[in-house]
């Protein structure tokens, strides 16, 4: 592999190229799915190739190929070349790099069991006893499960000398139980919706998360649902859990503080931010208790990485620091383009056939002082506490969101009431950071994974990460998504 | 690009190798080779060149299956994945609702011939999309904007073939271009944008100058935008917004959403659910649509009426869901296995024929919406979605655009929305940013709720 990256690099310079960089990826992956007592998914796969990514003249381009021959590598890079020079007929300013030092290093995600050790059966036996638990439970119409595994291989090589080998064990596991009647469908999942939980670890999180022993409970709540009443349209205290505070952190967090979108190179699509540059060290974006990292050194974590897909070392970013925005995700060319000495390293990647775009590593929400959710709820006299995320929305500057959860309580005067169906709420950032008045502790914080980030044109998934403890906002704007509809479900 | 020859003989490789090993095996081929430039702040910020192809084998056997995906397509390759495949299959569970593969190609209705190849497209160079981009920044720079999109051509290959004597082959050109064009006002440095996007198979039908134009009109006509109070308003949706807005509504008419209980529409088949004024079909065969004309088992795409005048009419069915439910497969399912069973694929919506121009007249206080975002459902029994306006949103008043307005957050049953439209334009070859491009109408809508505002 060694020989074919330093082959296109040699002949990306020699073609006029003055920077390159490949990436040659093996993927192995497995992704199964359960629909009560049925086996719905078992997709095993495999893939390998080669990215060339070039700069000509200071336009980008890039050409990928899955033959991993010098015949068609030479192809790949004559098409990224191409692409290069006629990028550079058409810049509104050439890409200059910040500097970088090359690396020779060798990097593996942390994992204690492999999980392409462990056998089919004993996976979709999990899967399969937690959908019997599921369909035990009277009024329960489906029970799903998934898992997927993913085993990467990755060689990065620039022709700055670069020469960086990584391999990542990806994993996750979910259970989904559903009630329906005449008049309602209602979910509840486990650890979380978007197929559960995703983390950079081996088949020991599935042993932890244990399934099986959370599907009674999740059967029972989305039965439950079908007569709960609504959330009320009101003005309250709220409680977000850590999935749910996670998925809060990536839309109104991290995509805002990606430089790319903040210098409007992703207006077309996943779009602009508000947290322009002008505003960086000035903005409050959120109350002092509010401290916010891209951390992609956390060990575990989904986005974590030995080197991003531009070669830069995984580093821990502040975004917000004591409520005061601080700083970007960033690229080398970005973080040119605002006078950064160095890339915030989170240039990534979908596969070998994409070029990196800057994406979220793990944006997490730092620990506070508020104790566990027993003792946050305890600390709250009125309020909802909403759990596990069912809608998500948030508009393309990253200002005004809505988020709806699977379930929610109520609180009053300190404890745990009754169930909540079809909880929603809503808000502009700014605005609901500020409202940040509690965070639990360390003993409730967990790093959540969001395992298909969309952007990019063409779209690209991406896994990121959220740590994150459940956390408590004052003054928030609830039940606001069915006060359209003529009848409340 | 792999040719159809080239399929043959993956297939015939892996037919060889399996012989008297399985109860069942296809072998589904995909290739694509779509190039995307990109540029922003009036410059090219990215150019794509890729290219991939994946072959799958789907094994069954003793009530067993299951699919292995590579991107080896040498014979060797073809030869392990089919291995791999085997024993796969020997360490699941059984598959108690497993189907034998499709009969012989023979016994099913033959696949629609349309070509949907075309060589300019797919020949287009790195250069050629250079020069587009161009078109479309000099555009911008004309009128003292900033151009921001993609222009991407290429062609892609499904194929599918098994041993029951089934073999289907499509390929096709893509061309898309999409621009968002950016105003600042000189005076109180306040933005606005505007949006317009286009698909087809032929990238001669692409227009960029004429696109870049439209998006730069909506840019500067609605700058300064103004905020507007929430609430129920008259709304004309642009074809767009219609497409990323329906395009929720489809998985409802699935057969699969209908057994796993999950579809708004469940027991409402036969029943009056929507306006008069809507009928939506699936239409493969229709002049203004693309993609293969068979499904993820290699089955013919039949015309399929979902709602004809307001009634649910049929459902797409795969074969599982069609044993299930006792009809007959429609040639939209997914490759098996699946849990979500079946999709749409080339929706048709009934037009009308009024102009937006007419749209506008007849409204004497409303908002027209040139793009939605971030649609997603919140509840899936009314069908309520939620989502935001963008790039091109105005006021309408007594039957003129008055001025751009601040976007605007919708809570918004699609039921409802769909029993509220007054007025339909013509059905037109449509490309959205959430759903995959359709043809469909713009709608004048009554009682669409905005639940809040934000800053821009």
């Amino acid at each position: 592999m060694h020989d074919l990256a330093g082959y296109a690099l040699d002949i990306a310079t020699a073609a006029g190229a003055s920077y390159a960089d490949v990436r040659i990826i093996e993927q192995e992956s497995q992704h199964l799915g359960t629909k009560d007592q049925n086996v719905s998914r078992v997709l095993l796969g495999s893939s390998q190739g080669l990215g060339v990514r070039v700069l000509c003249r200071g336009g980008w381009g890039f050409a990928s190929t899955q033959a991993l021959t010098r015949q068609s590598v030479r192809a790949a890079v004559a098409r990224a070349v191409a692409t290069g020079f006629a990028s550079a007929s058409c810049l509104s300013r050439p890409a200059i790099l910040a500097p970088e030092p090359a690396y020779n290093a060798v990097w593996v995600s942390p994992h204690t069991v492999n999980p392409f050790s462990v056998s089919l059966e004993t996976k979709l036996g999990v899967l399969l006893e937690a959908a019997r638990i599921i369909r035990s439970v009277k009024g329960t119409t489906l029970a799903q499960g998934s898992m997927s595994f993913i085993s990467e291989k990755k060689l990065f090589a620039s022709s700055e000398g670069s020469r960086i080998h990584q391999t990542f064990i990806r994993s996750s596991c979910g259970i989904e139980a559903y009630a329906t009647n005449d008049h309602d469908r209602q979910r509840r999942s486990y650890p979380n919706s978007f197929g559960g939980q995703h983390e950079l670890a081996g088949w020991e999180m599935v042993e932890r998360w244990n399934l099986p022993a959370n599907a009674l409970r999740i059967a029972e709540e989305a039965v439950s649902l079908l007569t709960a009443p609504a959330c009320p349209q009101t003005t309250t205290n709220v409680i977000l859990e850590g999935s749910q505070l996670g998925l809060q952190i990536h839309e109104s967090c991290g995509h805002p503080s990606e430089l790319d979108r903040a210098l409007g190179q992703e207006l077309n699509f996943a779009g602009a931010s508000f947290l322009t540059p002008d505003k960086l060290g000035k903005l409050q974006y959120g109350s002092p208790l509010v401290n916010l990292v891209a951390d992609a050194t956390a060990s575990g974590a989904l986005g974590s990485f030995g080197f991003d897909d531009e070669g830069v070392q995984a580093q821990r970013v502040y975004l917000v620091q004591d409520g005061l925005f601080t700083g970007y995700l960033s690229s080398r060319e970005t973080a040119c383009l605002i006078g950064l000495a160095r890339s915030g390293g989170a240039m990534r990647s979908e596969s070998w056939n994409m070029a990196p775009i800057i994406r979220m590593t793990n944006i997490s929400l730092l620990p506070g002082n508020a104790g566990s959710l027993e003792d946050l709820i305890g600390a709250t006299d009125d309020g909802i506490f909403m759990s596990t995320n069912k809608s998500w929305s948030i508009d393309q500057l990253r200002y005004n969101f809505q988020f709806s959860t699977e379930a929610g309580w109520e609180i009053k005067k300190g404890k745990r009431g009754r169930l909540l169906k079809n909880c929603s709420y809503g808000g502009i950032t700014p605005a609901f950071w500020n409202s940040l008045d509690a965070i639990c502790g360390t003993q409730a914080y967990v790093d959540w994974g969001v395992p298909s980030c969309g952007k990019g044109q063409p779209m690209q998934t991406m896994w990121t990460g959220h740590g994150a403890a459940p956390a408590r906002f004052t003054n928030v704007d609830v039940g606001i998504a069915h006060a359209s509809l003529k009848e409340a479900p | 690009m792999i040719t159809e020859r080239k399929c043959r003989t993956l297939l015939d490789v892996a037919l060889r190798h399996a012989a008297g090993r399985v109860d069942g095996i296809e072998v589904t081929i995909f290739f694509s080779n779509i190039s995307t430039s990109r540029f922003a702040n009036n410059g090219m910020t990215q150019n794509q060149s890729p290219s991939r192809t994946e072959i799958s084998v789907r094994v069954l056997k003793d009530g067993r299956q299951a699919r292995l995906a590579s991107e080896g397509i040498t014979a060797a390759a073809v030869r392990k994945l089919t291995d791999d495949a085997i024993l796969a299959c020997a360490l699941l569970a059984p598959d108690k609702e497993m189907l034998p593969l499709p009969a012989d190609a023979a016994l099913l209705p033959a696949v629609l011939r349309a070509n949907r190849f075309d060589h300019k497209t797919a020949s287009f160079s790195a250069a050629d999309r250079a020069r587009q981009v161009k078109a479309i920044v000099d555009v911008a720079r004309a009128k003292s904007l900033t151009a921001a999109g993609v222009f991407e051509t290429g062609s892609f290959v499904q194929a599918i073939g098994n041993n029951q004597g089934l073999f289907r082959f499509h390929r096709q050109t893509s061309a898309e271009c999409s621009i968002t064009m950016k105003a600042i006002d000189e005076s109180t440095l306040n933005e606005s944008t505007g949006w317009s996007k286009a698909h087809s198979t032929r990238v001669g039908d692409i227009d960029a100058t004429a696109l870049a134009e439209r998006a730069a009109l909506k840019a500067i006509a609605s700058a300064n935008p103004q905020d507007v109070e929430p609430g129920n308003y008259t709304v004309i949706l642009e074809p767009a917004a219609v497409l990323d807005l329906v395009s929720f509504l489809l998985e409802d008419f699935t057969g699969t959403s209908h057994v796993d209980k999950l579809s708004c529409f469940l027991g409402k088949v036969g029943q009056k659910a929507l306006g008069d004024n809507i009928t939506i079909v699936d239409d493969a065969g229709h002049a203004l649509q693309a993609g293969a004309p068979f499904d993820g088992e290699g089955l013919p795409r039949s015309r399929v009426t979902l709602v004809e005048n307001g009634v649910i009419k049929n459902l797409l069915a795969g074969r599982s869901s069609a044993a299930k439910l006792g009809c007959a497969p429609t040639g939209h399912g997914l490759s098996e296995p699946s849990p979500e069973g079946e999709a749409a694929a080339n929706i048709v919506i009934e037009g009308g024929k009024a102009t937006l121009d007419e749209m506008i007249k007849s409204t004497r206080h409303g908002i027209l919406l040139t793009r939605v975002w971030y649609v997603r459902q919140v509840d899936p029994t009314s069908k309520l979605v939620t989502g935001m306006t963008r790039d091109g949103t105005f006021l309408v008043q007594d039957g003129a655009i008055k001025c751009g307005i601040k976007n605007l957050r919708f809570n918004q049953s699609l039921i409802e929305m769909l029993n509220n439209v007054a007025a339909l334009g013509p059905s037109l070859a449509t490309a959205g940013e959430e759903g995959q491009p359709a043809v469909v109408p713009a709608m004048l809508v009554n009682n669409f709720h905005f639940a809040s505002g934000t800053r821009f």
